[in-house]
C-alpha cells in the first residue's frame, strides 16, 4: 500500500483496521544469496540497495533484538557531509544526496529537516581548521560557508557570543544542507522498502557463528538455526569486533559508550543544529520540542550501552555557556549507545580476508548521517565483490599501508 | 467555591499560614503544605492543561511524580520554568503559574480542532504523509508541526540562580522515606552506620502521609514525626527532603537532586543555592521507592475529574481537600475501596463503586457494603460524559471475553471518578542499575529480580503493599545493610499496626465499551500526555510492530515528561493481550535516568564560565593586561596575542613588533612553553627513543631541537632540550601539549621501558621564561647580566648558562625561534615579573618592544619554522616537513621509525611543506585556502594541499605563506592556485625559508 | 562514574584517572624486523573484548602511576587491579574474555 494522505483518509473510514504490516515476520529460509548481519539503519539500507540497485532480492537481514534498536535508536539524528578529507566528503555527500530524496524513494517520511549545521570554532586553531574545511568542502562541491561570530549570532540568535566566555565563539562553519532526520523512521522505512522488494527481515535472530569452507564463507549459525549464504555482510556497529571474531578476523576498532540526552519538550527556541567538537556540545531541537544533545565519547571500552554521569554534567556546563537560557530547562531522558571507533575516526567498508565476507563498521559518532550512503556503497561492494570508488579508500588494508583518513583533524594547537 | 474540608488531625497543611497564588491570571488561596495541585483542587479547579496531539482538556490525575497531565509554566521572566508538575510544586506566597501550550487559553483552546481530525492523527501518521510535494515538507508541513510542538517555554534570559554539587560516601543510602525507608533508616542509623535518606517530597512519610493509620498506638503522622526527630538526633544520619534520587549508576553511584529553594517565595531565594546535585557512592543501597497506582484504560478515561483512587485519598487526608462531591470509584482491587470510604467520611457522596471483578469479598468490600455504598460488581465504566469536567459515567455489565459490551448501559451522575488498576512498584532506579524485573501474577505487577549491585529492596517496591510489611521489611533491610557495612545493631523490629487487609486484585487491562476500540468517538487513553490510545497500540501491532520498544516508539507511549510512569505497564499488558503472549514474555521496557527531570543548571553545577575549565596565567600576565595586550587562548593559557598601541590596528601592531625584533630587540613572554625536567642515568637513552634524532653525544651545557612522533610516524610535538648535566635534561614542549607530552613520556617509561632509570617532573610553572630576540639582545642582556660572558665563543648558539640576571638566579638559553640572536631567560616563577620589568627598563634605550604570539608566528614563518598543529595535523611526517635531517638513520629504533617505510608513508608524492609567494605581493593567502594545480578543473576539483600559515611580512615587504603541497619538495618554482569563494589567487612554490637563508642573523 | 582501585592509592573516582586501552600489548623488540602487516597489527588491531577485558589506566590526577585493570565491559564490574609488569590474574568469574 502506497502511503499518502489519501491512504490515511481511506483507512480512517475503516477505522484503520486494514493497514498491512510494514514488513513481514517470515521464517528463515535455508539459504540466501546474501545475509546481512545487523538490522540497524546501515544493515537495512544495505539490504534495500542490494535489492534496488543490484537486483539481489534473496537477502535476509538478521537482527538479534528489534530492528533499529542499537545506535539507530540512540543517536542525535544529525545529518551533514562537511568532512575535511576528499574521501570522506565524497561518501558523506553521496549519503546526503540520498537523504534528500529518501522519503520519496522509500515512500516513508524520514522527516529530513535541512535546517543547517553550525560547527563552532573557539580558538584560532579551530578557526584555521574551520576555514580549511569550508574551502575543501567548496572545492569538493559540498555546500559550506564560514560565519564570523556575528554571523553565527544571526543564524542562531540564542547563542552566546560574548568574548568573555571561557571558550568564546570566534566563528563557525555552516552547512545549510545539513540538519536532522527522524531516526526510527529511517530504520522502519528501509525495512518496509526492503521487505517490499523481497528481503526477509528476521528479528530475534542472533548470529552465534560464521560458517566457512576453507577461506570462503558458507553461512551463519543463529539462534533460529543454521542459515546458508553465498555472501555474509557484517554491519553490527559496536559489536563488530565480536562478530568479526566469529570468522577469526581482528578489527582495528574499539567500542566505547556514547551518551545523549533530551530535555522536556519546550516551544521552539533553536532552529538549527549547533555542534562544538571542542567543548563537546551537539544540540538541536526535535519536531516534538525536545532539545536533543550529544555528549563526548566515554574514554573506556564498553558494551554496556551506558556511560559515566560526569561526562553528561561536564557537557551541560559547556552547553550552558553557549546557551545560557537552557539553565532552567530540564533533562528528561539520557541514554548511551556503543560506538565502534577506528584509530583514524573513519569507517571501514571493506572486503575481508575471508571470501564472501564483508564488513561495514567503525563509524564512531558519525554513523547515522551515513546510513543511506553506507548502505549504498556496501551493497555495491557485496554485489560486485569489489568496492565502489566511494568506499575503496575505506578498506581494511589502509591500516597496513598507512593511508589513514584522519578525521580527528589537527591535534590541539600547540605553540 | 472552596473544597477545603474542616481541619482534621491527619492533614499536613498549616492553616495558620494562608498563601496567595495565581493560576492563569486568576487569584487563589491555599495553605503552607499544599502543592499547587492540592490548592487548585481546593479551589475546585480541575482543568489544568491540554493534551499533546488532540488538545483535549486535562486535569490532575495523581498526587506526585507520576502525574502525566498537569504541567504548568511556573513563575515569569528570568525565573520562569516550563513543564513543572503541579503535583510536585510546593505552594509559596506569590506563586504564579499558567497552563502550557494552549491558545488563547486552557478553557478555549483553538488547537482542540485537532480532535476533529483524530481519525487521521493515528500513531505513525507522520511517517505516511507530508511527502508530497517534496518541497512542502520544509516550507509548510514541518514548520506547522514545530509550532504546535513543545509544552512550556524556556526563559529568554540567563538564569539568576546558582547550583551546587556535593560528593559524599555512605554506608547505607536509602531512597524513599515512606514507612519502609523510615524504618530502614532508623534501624541502620541506630546501628551507627553512615546513612543518607532521601525523599522527593517536602516532608518524610511518603504514602503514609495520605493515609489514616496507627503505628504502635500512635497516629501515623505522629509516628513519622517521632521517627524524623530521632533521625535528626543521630549524627551519622543525613536526611534530605525535596531530594529526588534520579540516577542509579554502576558501582552504587547515585545522583540526587535536592531542591533547596524552590518552595520559597522568589524574594527569599536570592543569594542561595537553588538546587544541589548530590553524588553518592554507597556501600549499600536500600530502595524503598514505593509504588505508583495505575489508571484503568476505559473510554474517555482522560476527562478532568478522573483521578487515581490513591491520589483522591491523599488529597482528602493529607491536604484536607475534597476533589469532588459525588464520586464514582472504578477498581479492579480491594485496596481502592478505602478511597471511597475516606471520601465518604469526608462528606462526599459515593454514587457507586464499579468493581470489574465478579465476586470481590475482602474486608474492605464488606466495610463499603456496610457503609451503604452501592457496589456494582462485574461492571465497568464504558464512557465518561463531560468534556472539561466529568459529569457522569456510562456503566455496563461486563461480558467476559467480549470485545464489545452489548449489555445495557446505565448512566451515573458524578463529578469525580476515582480509578485504580492496581499498583506498579517504582522499579525505575533498580532498572537503571541494570537489574532485571520479574512479574508477579497474583499482584499483577513487576518487582525487582535479583540484586545486581549491593542493594536491598524494601516495602511496596517488592509488592509488599501493607504498612506492617513495609515497616518490617524496612527494618530488616536497614539492619542488614548496616551489618554489611560493619555496624551491628538490632536485627529486627516489630510494629503494631492498624490497617485494612490488603485484599486481592484481578487485572483488567483494557475495558471495552459499546463499540469496538478505535471506532466511534471515544478514546481509551494509555499515555495521557502523548495521547497514545489502546487503538494506537492495536494499529502498531497490526502494522507489524511487535517489540515493546517498537510499540513505544511508534505510538510515543512512555516518551512524555512523565516517562510513562502510569502508562508503561498498561501498554505492555495491552500488547500482551493483542499478541496473546504472557506479560513477562512480551518483555519490559528499560527505564533510563533521570527518574524525574533535572534542570541543566543543576547538572552543570558550578562548572560554568571561568570555572568550567581552569585558566592559566603567567607571572607577567598583569603587565600584559596593563600594556593593553589582546589575548588568545592556547590550551588553558592566556597568551598575549599582540600589543596594539592607540590607533593601531592588528596589522600595524604586528608590523611594528616584527620590525623591532628584526632591527633592535623584542621581548616575548614564553613562560607557557612546557618544561619537563628529565633525570636519571638512562635519560639520554630515553631521549634517543622518544625523539627522532640522537641525544647521547649532546654535551652538557648544550641544547638541541627535537621532533617527537607517535608510533604511526606522525609528528606530534617539538621543542628544544638542554643537557643540564650528564644525567639531567630540561625538555621544552609546545604550550598546548605540555601535559600530553609528560603523560606520553610517563606512559613509555612505566609501561614499555620500566628498566630505564629516568624520572620526569613538570617544571613549567617553576620557571618564568622571558625571551629577548633581535640584534640588540646581546647588548641588552649584557646590561642586566654583567657577569656573564656573552661572546659567541663562550656562549654559542644552542647552549645555555646559569648565572645572575637582574639580580635573579637564572638559566639563560641561547636558542632562537625568530632567526635573530636570541636568549631565553628563565628565572623562578615568582620572580618573573621582576625580570620582565628589569628587561623592559634595560631595553628602553633600544626601544624594546613586547611582542605577542602572532608576531612570533610571523617571525618564525619568515624562517620556515613549523608550528605543531598548524603545519602538522596528525597526518604529517618529519620527512613531509623537509626535516629528514632530524631523523636519525643510525639509531636502530625510536618511536615512529618503523612506520616511515609503510607503503603510503613512504610515498614520494605526499603533501610536503613548501613556501608560497603570491603573484601579487600585496595579496595574503587565507590560511586554510585549498590549493590546486589545475584552476580550470571541474568540481570536485583535485586538491593538492592547503595553506598552513600565511602572513604579511613587514620585513620582506610582502606576503608569505607556508603550505603543504602534494610532491611539493620537487616542485620548487612551480605554480599553484588557491580558488577562493570569489576569486582565484596564484602563487609560486618556493623554499619555506624566506629570510636569512644562511642563518647569519643568529649571531647578531 | 567508575570506582577504580588504584593499587597505590586505593579507591578513587574515575575522574582521577586516564584510560590507556588494552593491556599487555608489548611494543615489539625489533619493529624493523616486522612486516607491514605485523606492524599494523601492533599499531591498530585490538581485542575489544565483550566481557572480561584487561586494560590500562593511569592515576593521572593522583600518583600518576600506570596499572592494569581486569574489567567486565558489559557490567563494568572491576574484577582485579594489578601493577604494571604483573601477569593478569587467573580469573574464573567475570565473563568470557
Amino acid at each position: 500500500m502506497k502511503y499518502s494522505i489519501f491512504s490515511i483518509a481511506r483507512n480512517a473510514l475503516t477505522h484503520h483496521k486494514n493497514w498491512p504490516q510494514q514488513w513481514r515476520s517470515p521464517e528463515p529460509k535455508p539459504e540466501y544469496d546474501v545475509i546481512v548481519i545487523g538490522g540497524g539503519g546501515h544493515g537495512l539500507a544495505t539490504a534495500y540497495y542490494l535489492a534496488k540497485e543490484h537486483g539481489i532480492t534473496n537477502v535476509a537481514v538478521l537482527e538479534k533484538g528489534w530492528l533499529g534498536g542499537g545506535n539507530t535508536a540512540r543517536n542525535t539524528t544529525i545529518v551533514r557531509s562537511n568532512y575535511l578529507w576528499d574521501e570522506s566528503a565524497a561518501i558523506y555527500d553521496k549519503s546526503l544526496q540520498l537523504w534528500e530524496g529518501l522519503s520519496q524513494d522509500i515512500n516513508y517520511n524520514v522527516m529530513l529537516s535541512q535546517r543547517g549545521v553550525l560547527n563552532l570554532a573557539h580558538n584560532l586553531g579551530d578557526v584555521r581548521e574551520g576555514v580549511r574545511r569550508v574551502n575543501a568542502n567548496r572545492l569538493n562541491g559540498v555546500d559550506a560557508e564560514w560565519l564570523d561570530a556575528d554571523g553565527v549570532k544571526e543564524f542562531c540568535p540564542i547563542i552566546n557570543i560574548s568574548k568573555e566566555a571561557r571558550h568564546p565563539v570566534l566563528g563557525a562553519t555552516l552547512q545549510r544542507r545539513g540538519g536532522v532526520a527522524r531516526h526510527d523512521s529511517v530504520a522502519w522505512g528501509y525495512a518496509r522498502a526492503a521487505d517490499a522488494r523481497g528481503v526477509d527481515i528476521l528479528q530475534n535472530c542472533e548470529v552465534t557463528g560464521i560458517l566457512r569452507d576453507g577461506g570462503k564463507v558458507t553461512g551463519v549459525q543463529t539462534s533460529r538455526g543454521t542459515i546458508k549464504a553465498k555472501k555474509v555482510a557484517i554491519v553490527t556497529a559496536g559489536h563488530s569486533s565480536v562478530v568479526a571474531a566469529m570468522a577469526d578476523i581482528r578489527m582495528p576498532v574499539e567500542s566505547h559508550p556514547l551518551q545523549a540526552l533530551v530535555s522536556e519538550p519546550i516551544k521552539p527556541v533553536i532552529d538549527c543544529v549547533v555542534m562544538s567538537g571542542a567543548v563537546h556540545v551537539y544540540v538541536s531541537q526535535s519536531d516534538k520540542g525536545e532539545l536533543v544533545m550529544g555528549a563526548g565519547v566515554d574514554s573506556y571500552n564498553s558494551y554496556g550501552q551506558r556511560g559515566s554521569f560526569h561526562v553528561i554534567e561536564h557537557q551541560l556546563g559547556a552547553c550552558l555557556e553557549l546557551f545560557p537560557i537552557f539553565s532552567r530547562v530540564r533533562m528528561m531522558r539520557s541514554w548511551g549507545g556503543i560506538v565502534d571507533v577506528c584509530p583514524d575516526a573513519s569507517p571501514i567498508i571493506s572486503k575481508t580476508p575471508v571470501d564472501g565476507l564483508y564488513v561495514n563498521c567503525g563509524w564512531g559518532t558519525g554513523g547515522f548521517k551515513a546510513t543511506p550512503g553506507s548502505g549504498w556503497a556496501f551493497a555495491h561492494t557485496i554485489a560486485r565483490d569489489e568496492p565502489h570508488k566511494l568506499n575503496a579508500p575505506f578498506s581494511l588494508d589502509r591500516f597496513t599501508t598507512g593511508a589513514l583518513i584522519d578525521e580527528h583533524g589537527a591535534a590541539a594547537v600547540a605553540h | 467555591m472552596s473544597r477545603r474540608l474542616q481541619p482534621d488531625s491527619t492533614e499536613r497543611i498549616n492553616r495558620q499560614k494562608p498563601l496567595r497564588f495565581t493560576f492563569n491570571g486568576k487569584n487563589y488561596r491555599g495553605y503552607e503544605g499544599d502543592t499547587l495541585a492540592s490548592a487548585l483542587l481546593a479551589n475546585d479547579v480541575h482543568l489544568l492543561g491540554r493534551s499533546f496531539k488532540y488538545h483535549r482538556p486535562r486535569g490532575i490525575v495523581a498526587a506526585g511524580a507520576e502525574e502525566p497531565n498537569s504541567m504548568v509554566q511556573l513563575a515569569r521572566g528570568a525565573e520562569t520554568e516550563p513543564n513543572i508538575r503541579a503535583t510536585q510544586i510546593s505552594l509559596f506566597e506569590g506563586l504564579e503559574a499558567a497552563s502550557v501550550n494552549v491558545w488563547p487559553n486552557v478553557e478555549y483552546d483553538i488547537s482542540a480542532v485537532n480532535g476533529l481530525f483524530a481519525k487521521i492523527f493515528t500513531a505513525g501518521f507522520y511517517n505516511k504523509t507530508f511527502m508530497w510535494p517534496k518541497s512542502f515538507w520544509m516550507k509548510l508541513y514541518e514548520p506547522v508541526i514545530r509550532r504546535a510542538a513543545g509544552w512550556g517555554k524556556a526563559p529568554t534570559t540567563s538564569d539568576p540562580d546558582i547550583y551546587d554539587h556535593m560528593h559524599v560516601h555512605a554506608d547505607v543510602m536509602i531512597v524513599g522515606a515512606g514507612p519502609s525507608g523510615l524504618s530502614a533508616a532508623l534501624q541502620a542509623g541506630r546501628a551507627g552506620a553512615r546513612v543518607i535518606l532521601v525523599d522527593e517530597q517536602a516532608e518524610l512519610g511518603g504514602s503514609l502521609l495520605g493515609l489514616k493509620r496507627e503505628i504502635d498506638g500512635k497516629a501515623s503522622g505522629d509516628w513519622i514525626e517521632a521517627a524524623a526527630k530521632e533521625l535528626q538526633g543521630i549524627p551519622e544520619v543525613t536526611v534530605l527532603t525535596r531530594s529526588t534520587a534520579f540516577g542509579y549508576y554502576d558501582q552504587n553511584y547515585l545522583c540526587v537532586l535536592e531542591q533547596k529553594t524552590d518552595h520559597l517565595p522568589l524574594a527569599e531565594r536570592k543569594g542561595r543555592v537553588r538546587q544541589r546535585v548530590w553524588h553518592v557512592r554507597a556501600k549499600n543501597v536500600i530502595l524503598a521507592t514505593g509504588a505508583h497506582e495505575r489508571p484503568l484504560v476505559f473510554a474517555d478515561n482522560d476527562r478532568p475529574g478522573v483521578m487515581l483512587a490513591g491520589a483522591v485519598q491523599t488529597y482528602v487526608n493529607r491536604y484536607g481537600v475534597l476533589p469532588g462531591k459525588r464520586m464514582v470509584l472504578f477498581t479492579n482491587n480491594d485496596g481502592a475501596y478505602e478511597a471511597a470510604l475516606d471520601m465518604q467520611a469526608a462528606g462526599a457522596q459515593i454514587a457507586a463503586i464499579i468493581d470489574c471483578r465478579e465476586d470481590a469479598s475482602g474486608p474492605l468490600v464488606q466495610t463499603a457494603t456496610d457503609a451503604g455504598i452501592k457496589i456494582l460488581q462485574g461492571h465497568a465504566i464504558t464512557g465518561v460524559k463531560g468534556t472539561k469536567r466529568a459529569k457522569a459515567v456510562e456503566v455496563r455489565r461486563i461480558q467476559k471475553g467480549a470485545k464489545v459490551f452489548t449489555s445495557a448501559a446505565q448512566e451515573i451522575d458524578c463529578d469525580l471518578v476515582a480509578m485504580s488498576g492496581g499498583w506498579s512498584p517504582v522499579v525505575h532506579l533498580f532498572s537503571q542499575s541494570q537489574g532485571k524485573l520479574e512479574y508477579i501474577e497474583e499482584k499483577a505487577c513487576f518487582v525487582p529480580g535479583s540484586p545486581v549491585q549491593k542493594q536491598i529492596f524494601a516495602g511496596s517496591i517488592n509488592a509488599s503493599f501493607g504498612l506492617q510489611a513495609c515497616l518490617k521489611e524496612g527494618a530488616k533491610a536497614g539492619a542488614e545493610a548496616a551489618k554489611d557495612a560493619g555496624f551491628e545493631g538490632e536485627g529486627s523490629a516489630s510494629f503494631k499496626v492498624q490497617e485494612p487487609a490488603e485484599g486481592s486484585i484481578e487485572p483488567f487491562w483494557i475495558v471495552p465499551g459499546g463499540r469496538p476500540i478505535g471506532e466511534g468517538p471515544a478514546k481509551h487513553f494509555v499515555d495521557f500526555q502523548n495521547d497514545s490510545t489502546a487503538a494506537d497500540i492495536e494499529l502498531a501491532t497490526r502494522e507489524g510492530f511487535e517489540s515493546v520498544e517498537h510499540i513505544k516508539r511508534y505510538t510515543l507511549t512512555g516518551f512524555g515528561t512523565d516517562q510513562g510512569k502510569t502508562s508503561n505497564i498498561n501498554a505492555l499488558a495491552i500488547l500482551s493481550g493483542i499478541l496473546d503472549k504472557p506479560i513477562p514474555k512480551v518483555g519490559t521496557t528499560t527505564f533510563r535516568p533521570p527518574y524525574t527531570p533535572v534542570s541543566y543548571g543543576a547538572l552543570a553545577g558550578r562548572n560554568l564560565k571561568d570555572w568550567s575549565d581552569p585558566i592559566r596565567l603567567t607571572s607577567i600576565h598583569d603587565w600584559h593586561v596593563e600594556a593593553g595586550a589582546e589575548f588568545e587562548n592556547v590550551g588553558q593559557w592566556k597568551r598575549p596575542w599582540y600589543y596594539p598601541k592607540a590607533g593601531e590596528d592588528m596589522q600595524a601592531s604586528l608590523n611594528r613588533e616584527c620590525r623591532a625584533v628584526r632591527q633592535s630587540v623584542g621581548v616575548l613572554d614564553a613562560s607557557t612553553l612546557g618544561k619537563i625536567d628529565i633525570r636519571g642515568k638512562d635519560a639520554a637513552e630515553f631521549l634517543n627513543r622518544i625523539y627522532t634524532n640522537a641525544w647521547s653525544k649532546l654535551g652538557v651545557g648544550r641544547v638541541r631541537y627535537g621532533l617527537m612522533c607517535h608510533e604511526d610516524g606522525m609528528v606530534f610535538d617539538d621543542g628544544t632540550t638542554a643537557r643540564l648535566a650528564e644525567d639531567r635534561f630540561l625538555m621544552t614542549t609546545t604550550s598546548g601539549n605540555a601535559a600530553i607530552v609528560l603523560d606520553w613520556l610517563e606512559e613509555y617509561l612505566q609501561t614499555e621501558w620500566p628498566e630505564l632509570e629516568v624520572y620526569c617532573t613538570s617544571v613549567t610553572e617553576q620557571w618564568t621564561t622571558v625571551s629577548i630576540a633581535g640584534p640588540k639582545s646581546r647588548e641588552l642582556l649584557k646590561k642586566i647580566a654583567p657577569d656573564m660572558d656573552l661572546s659567541n665563543d663562550a656562549f654559542p648558539f644552542m647552549s645555555f648558562q646559569e648565572g645572575d640576571v637582574a639580580g635573579l638566579q637564572a638559566r639563560v638559553f641561547r636558542i632562537s625561534f625568530t632567526g635573530e640572536l636570541s636568549y631565553e631567560i628563565n628565572v623562578p616563577w615568582t620572580s618573573g615579573k621582576a625580570l620582565w620589568e628589569a628587561v623592559m627598563e634595560a631595553g628602553a634605550e633600544f626601544d624594546i618592544t613586547p611582542y605577542g604570539t602572532e608576531s612570533m608566528h610571523v617571525l618564525r614563518a619568515e624562517k620556515g619554522f613549523i608550528i605543531v598543529g598548524q603545519e602538522t595535523d596528525g597526518t604529517t611526517t618529519p620527512q613531509d616537513l623537509g626535516m629528514d635531517w632530524i631523523v636519525s638513520k643510525k639509531k636502530p629504533d625510536f618511536i615512529g621509525k618503523r612506520s616511515y617505510t609503510r607503503e603510503d608513508t613512504a610515498r614520494e608524492d605526499r603533501k610536503q611543506l613548501v613556501g608560497l609567494l603570491t603573484e601579487n605581493p600585496a595579496e595574503i593567502l587565507p590560511e586554510g585556502a585549498q590549493l590546486v594545480f589545475d584552476k580550470e578543473a571541474a568540481v570536485p576539483m583535485p586538491m593538492v594541499g592547503h595553506v598552513t600559515s600565511s602572513y604579511y611580512s613587514a620585513t620582506l615587504g610582502r606576503s608569505i605563506a607556508l603550505a603543504l603541497v602534494k610532491g611539493g619538495h620537487g616542485k620548487q618554482g612551480g605554480t599553484v592556485y588557491a580558488p577562493l569563494k570569489n576569486r582565484t589567487l596564484t602563487a609560486e612554490i618556493v623554499d619555506p625559508v624566506f629570510y636569512d637563508k644562511e642563518g647569519e642573523k643568529l649571531n647578531g | 562514574m567508575l570506582n577504580i582501585e588504584c593499587p597505590w592509592c586505593g579507591e578513587r573516582h574515575e575522574t582521577e584517572f586516564h584510560y590507556g586501552g588494552e593491556a599487555h600489548i608489548a611494543r615489539p623488540e625489533s619493529p624493523e624486523a616486522l612486516s607491514d602487516e605485523e606492524w599494523a597489527d601492533f599499531l591498530f588491531m585490538r581485542k575489544n573484548s565483550k566481557g572480561l577485558f584487561f586494560e590500562r589506566w593511569c592515576h593521572s590526577n593522583g600518583c600518576r602511576r600506570w596499572f592494569n585493570v581486569a574489567r567486565n565491559t558489559v557490567t563494568h564490574e572491576i574484577v582485579a587491579v594489578y601493577k604494571m609488569g604483573e601477569k593478569p590474574p587467573s580469573l574464573v568469574k567475570g565473563g568470557k574474555s
